[in-house]
């Protein structure tokens, strides 16, 4: 009966010491906090958030300056994201800042209208639009990112933009997303442009996706 | 040698700890929705089991047994199994934040974990040596990982699928998990343990 209390309040004390010097011993500096939010913001620096990208968002929301619902290119995932972190509930987002493309969506060409002009594939930066001048083109549904750029050049206005269809052959795994937020930062310096337009916000996000993800 | 490759492969196939011994079903169901969180969960979960498998097997070893304390065998290996998962989230912590932020939340989860407290008691009743002990872990854990990756893929796939509405969700996830263990009895006739 002795030996059972001592042993246990032994090795209690021993695994508590234990844990208590690695605690010493591996003691980390604790991250900023605006650090950790940055890294969930979509790093579009678009500007619609009401500050001039996404670290001073970021700041913003470290210090409590702003709301966590003012991202529309990251939408409701960036918004849980952020909810999470933080311990707070998550909210819808804030249509002052905008809105946020609940589906993917995919740009289909009007074949009995298109002329021909090819201003849209110049304007695709995905080059996902198949044609030469004077022949009907057509929109590589696959490598269509949504970006919607194609819309305002076209003459005859033959481009619309319409919700992709999931289905089981449909299906593909999405890219990982920690490598996508890990690469963001050091790709995202190159180009501080603040961006008003909210179809140009998603295409910068999109694309960085795509040269990260392939390469 | 070959003792040791039997182990490993019974652990892995042939007795794996969530499709044949029903041990860990609570994270195979809570965090196979997506494949990155199986990942993480697998990485942290084959730390922990294997370190906990060393560290209950030195624990028996070394202090119940000789005392004849085998009696406080269950409550000592949780409060074992909660420190190593509390020394290797620190661990993780310093050396790799990258690592740490992978695994997140689910380091702590482990310790609720029952196929780690299964492993370490069933390491005692089958009177495994030291070396038998870690790899019976490690097993295990690789078993564990092998089958919750699979999982969370199948079931990224089922989202998107045609599914009666009565089976949408947990039920269509059910009856995969079924159909994965019948799969895995096959594995029954390879190794006569």
């Amino acid at each position: 009966m002795m030996t059972a209390i001592l042993v246990a309040a032994g090795l209690a004390l021993a695994f508590g010491l234990l844990l208590g010097i690695a605690a010493q011993w591996f003691h980390v500096e604790g991250n900023p906090l605006a650090e950790k939010i940055d890294a969930l913001l979509p790093q579009t620096q678009c500007g619609q958030c009401g500050f001039p990208g996404c670290k001073p968002y970021a700041a913003a929301i470290a210090e409590g300056r702003a709301d966590i619902n003012q991202c529309p290119p990251g939408g409701d995932a960036t918004i849980k994201n952020l909810a999470d972190l933080l311990g707070v509930e998550p909210k819808p987002l804030n249509a002052d800042n905008g809105t946020a493309k609940t589906v993917p969506m995919v740009a289909v060409i009007d074949e009995a209208v298109c002329i021909g002009c090819t201003k849209c594939i110049q304007a695709c930066p995905v080059d996902a639009i198949l044609g030469a001048a004077k022949q009907m083109h057509t929109v590589i549904a696959a490598e269509c990112t949504g970006c919607e750029l194609c819309i305002a050049p076209c003459p005859v206005d033959c481009i619309d933009m319409v919700p992709v269809a999931i289905g089981i052959e449909g299906f593909r795994f999405p890219y990982p997303q920690t490598q996508r937020v890990l690469l963001a930062p050091p790709l995202a310096t190159p180009t501080p442009t603040v961006v008003d337009q909210p179809a140009n916000a998603k295409l910068d996000e999109l694309t960085r996706e795509r040269i990260v993800t392939h390469g | 040698m070959s003792e040791y490759a039997l182990i490993l492969i019974s652990t892995v196939l042939v007795n794996n700890f969530v499709l044949v011994k029903f041990l860990g079903l609570c994270p195979f169901f809570g965090v196979s929705k997506k494949i990155e969180t199986a990942i993480g969960m697998s990485m942290a979960t084959t730390f922990v089991l294997t370190l906990s498998a060393i560290a209950s097997y030195l624990t028996e070893a070394f202090i119940l047994e000789p005392l004849g304390l085998t009696y406080l065998r269950t409550i000592m290996f949780i409060v074992v199994i909660a420190v190593v998962v509390n020394f290797t989230e620190m661990v993780v912590r310093k050396t790799s934040p990258l690592l740490h932020n992978v695994l997140g939340i689910y380091l702590p989860l482990i310790t609720t974990n029952c196929a780690v407290l299964g492993v370490a008691l069933l390491n005692v009743q089958q009177a495994h040596n030291f070396m038998e002990s870690a790899l019976y872990g490690f097993g295990a854990s690789l078993g564990f990982s092998l089958v919750l990756i699979l999982f969370s893929a199948l079931r990224e796939r089922i989202n998107v699928a045609d599914v009666p509405q009565a089976f949408e969700g947990v039920p269509i996830a059910l009856i995969t998990a079924g159909l994965m263990a019948l799969g895995f009895m096959g594995f029954a006739g390879m190794v006569k343990a």
